[in-house]
């Protein structure tokens, strides 16, 4: 059992509904403290254990969690908005306690619920660093030693001696991250903090996250981008309602996760590109009718193309009569990030107002993984005006690895002057 | 670096097997079940920790104020000036043979003190509520460094001070050896009703108000204006139950030598400071399983 990086027991968390919202006036707890005893007597008399008797509306947040995190393992952690994710990790990282249960970490735990917890404004880059780093357990011994590594991860080197008061958010984000990410843990606890800045210092974050990951170190990642638990866990928990519904291999658990959405109509927040496009199109009659997607060429399932499989995708549009639109498909990772999008000429509605479309993409060419598939209609000034209609999720299997690349393609192999394999040995 | 595998994400077995498994730090995290211990140790562990949030809190006050120092200069000046005016010169206070400006300016610098430290630490939980959401170190972190920043605004005050006994001629005697005594006893006099108050603070929220209300009242329940010797002798114990008395008095004996030693009122004001401090430690202690979740 030298391997065991997290065990948890039974890990249970109630909340006192309505603790939360507002502060006790002191005059409650004197007229609360006046009457227990009374109330105390009465419970007593009707067999009631005294602390559920005072009447204070109470949630499970968590119930019943138990599971085993090896050491080396990236464990993702999906659910919806209060499922209870992110009570978990404070109970890991010993923000608050649990009800019931317990929990056993082996190793130094960093944990990292915020980007940048304890900055402050009218500090330069260089007391934050040093605060921050204390703040999160670092000994400043430490934080000298990493200084300049942490600085030249931030990419803010010029800016080291400003108040961050006078960072941009972006700035801001870096420096906090690269604290964080010079953290010297076994475990990592992480809580959605790398769903930050742009895309270029999200994917260098990634890496690193990736790289602590190859040193041994041991993430607990909690997210809303299904785009990270799939690439960056090779095991993935789905909690609902403080329960633990799905453990296993990251793309099961996303499914389960998305079916859990579509149940309840709920739209995950992260992936919510298509609405807010959506949100952006001209109030009108214009309404997508009709949305179908058809395998071309050989899939291995209902839903589920080959890497090297097409795909016909149909749909009807309603709009008002003659007026002109382009047409655009789009694929995009389940987060929302766009991996091609396709735009039509302008067409013509007809006198009736409708368009029926149909467009084939003889070749994915993606990698095996997950994916969401759009279909919208965009004014024909601008294309980013569009009205999306909800997105068709599939799954794009077959032999190869998802970390590797977003597409595949056909290349023609030319070598010269190879030897074959084997041949000098 | 990619790898071809395909399995980039994976443990290295050369890495996890290179980990000692006994050696590894262990996190046993259990339900909170009332009174626990104060756990002193952790606490020295994080001791730079304490020294970060100390320094933060002096460089920020610092940094957003104008005048900036010159705070911690005015305030019991001022105090004093108008201190001597009113009950010095109008009201003929009585100040057991020290010039009242000295004397009165002995009494304020340890109270001052206290009453600063006391603000801070008593607000302090609240004010760092996003640490204590978000990251885990022993609480009791964070009351103390409210209280010790305040040392550097007396050491700035303490300045008047040397300037005042120059200027009055008095030459401080053997007694000045016992000052940082009564410095600690200021400062755990704050700590100890600083953290009951900050811990209170976090559920109900009443407590913000009570403070400034709290410390103009004792103010004038310590001897601060007036001499202790203005108590009947026999009350003087009893006085001692304010642990301020002894404190103040203290401070002008050390300092001046003129006035009488504090005697019985300081031993009940150390043993009242005690009581509080170690009932503070454990209700603090006791109260702070529940802070994330209720601030």
């Amino acid at each position: 059992m030298s391997d065991l990086a997290i065990r948890c027991e039974g890990i249970a968390k109630q909340y006192c509904i309505g603790q939360r919202e507002s502060y006790r006036a002191l005059r409650d707890t004197v007229t609360d403290a006046v009457t227990a005893p009374f109330r105390r007597v009465r419970a007593a008399f009707q067999g009631g254990n005294g602390r559920p008797a005072n009447g204070t509306p109470t949630i499970w947040a968590l119930e019943d969690i138990s599971f085993e995190v090896r050491q080396g393992e990236v464990l993702g952690i999906i659910g919806r908005n209060g499922a209870g994710k992110s009570t978990l990790l404070k109970i890991l990282s010993r923000i608050t306690w649990p009800t019931r249960g317990s929990a056993d970490i082996y190793g130094r735990v960093g944990s990292l619920l915020e980007v940048g917890t304890g900055f402050h404004p009218e500090l330069t880059g260089r007391e934050n660093v040093y605060l921050n780093g204390a703040i999160l357990g670092m000994r400043k011994s430490e934080i000298a030693r990493k200084f300049d590594e942490i600085v030249a991860f931030s990419e803010v080197e010029k800016f080291i001696d400003t108040p961050v008061k006078h960072f941009s958010s972006g700035m801001y984000v870096r420096l906090a991250f690269s604290v964080a990410a010079h953290l010297d843990a076994q475990v990592l606890l992480v809580d959605e903090v790398l769903a930050v800045g742009d895309l270029r210092f999200w994917s260098k974050c990634m890496n690193k996250v990736r790289s602590l990951n190859q040193q041994g170190v041991t993430i607990l990642l909690v997210t809303h981008s299904m785009w990270q638990v799939q690439t960056a866990c090779r095991r993935a928990i789905c909690l609902e309602h403080g329960k633990i519904r799905y453990d296993g291999k990251p793309t099961d658990a996303i499914g389960y996760y998305e079916g859990l959405l579509k149940t309840t109509g709920q739209q995950d927040p992260a992936s919510g590109s298509a609405r807010d496009e959506a949100s952006m199109a001209s109030a009108g009659a214009e309404s997508i009718v009709d949305f179908r997607v058809q395998p071309l060429g050989e899939w291995s399932r209902e839903g589920n193309p080959l890497s090297d499989s097409g795909m016909r995708i149909a749909f009807s549009a309603k709009l008002q009569p003659r007026s002109a639109v382009k047409l655009l498909i789009r694929v995009t990772s389940p987060t929302g990030l766009p991996y091609f999008s396709v735009l039509s000429d302008p067409v013509c509605a007809d006198m009736n107002g409708s368009i029926h479309c149909e467009s084939c993409i003889q070749k994915l060419m993606l990698m095996p993984g997950q994916y969401l598939l759009f279909a919208a209609l965009c004014s024909v000034e601008d294309s980013r005006n569009m009205l999306t209609a909800e997105s068709i999720p599939f799954e794009v299997e077959g032999p190869g690895y998802t970390n590797e690349a977003l597409f595949w393609n056909q290349v023609d192999w030319k070598i010269r002057d190879a030897m074959e394999t084997g041949g000098r040995a | 670096m990619a790898t071809l595998s395909g399995e980039a994400w994976r443990v290295n077995p050369e890495v996890a097997a290179a980990v000692p498994g006994p050696a590894l730090p262990h996190v046993a995290i259990r339900p909170a079940r009332g009174w626990t211990g104060l756990n002193l140790g952790e606490l020295w562990q994080y001791r730079e920790l304490l020294l970060f949030l100390i320094w933060r809190d002096i460089k920020v006050r610092y940094k957003q104020t104008a005048l900036g120092a010159a705070w911690a200069i005015l305030q019991p000046v001022f105090s004093m000036v108008v201190f001597s005016l009113f009950f010095g010169r109008l009201a003929k206070v009585p100040s057991d043979g020290i010039p009242y400006p000295v004397f009165a300016y002995c009494a304020l610098l340890p109270w001052q003190l206290f009453a600063h430290a006391l603000a801070e630490s008593s607000n302090s939980v609240v004010a760092n509520e996003r640490l204590i959401t978000k990251v885990y170190f022993p609480r009791l972190v964070i009351p103390i460094a409210g209280v010790l920043a305040g040392l550097v605004d007396f050491a700035i005050a303490f300045s008047v001070l040397i300037f005042l006994m120059l200027r009055y001629g008095i030459v401080p005697t053997w007694t000045i050896a016992t000052l940082p005594l009564f410095v600690l006893l200021a400062i755990l006099t704050a700590l100890a009703i600083g953290l009951w108050l900050s811990a209170l603070n976090v559920q109900y929220r009443d407590v913000r108000y009570t403070v400034g209300f709290l410390t103009q009242i004792w103010l004038f329940l310590s001897p601060v204006a007036y001499p202790s010797s203005l108590v009947p002798e026999r009350w003087r114990p009893v006085y001692g139950l304010n642990p301020m008395a002894g404190v103040v008095e203290g401070f002008r004996w050390a300092l001046v030598g003129k006035s009488p030693p504090p005697g019985a009122m300081l031993a009940v004001s150390v043993g009242m400071v005690l009581l509080l401090l170690v009932g503070g430690l454990f209700y603090f202690r006791r109260m702070e399983n529940s802070f994330a979740d209720v601030i």
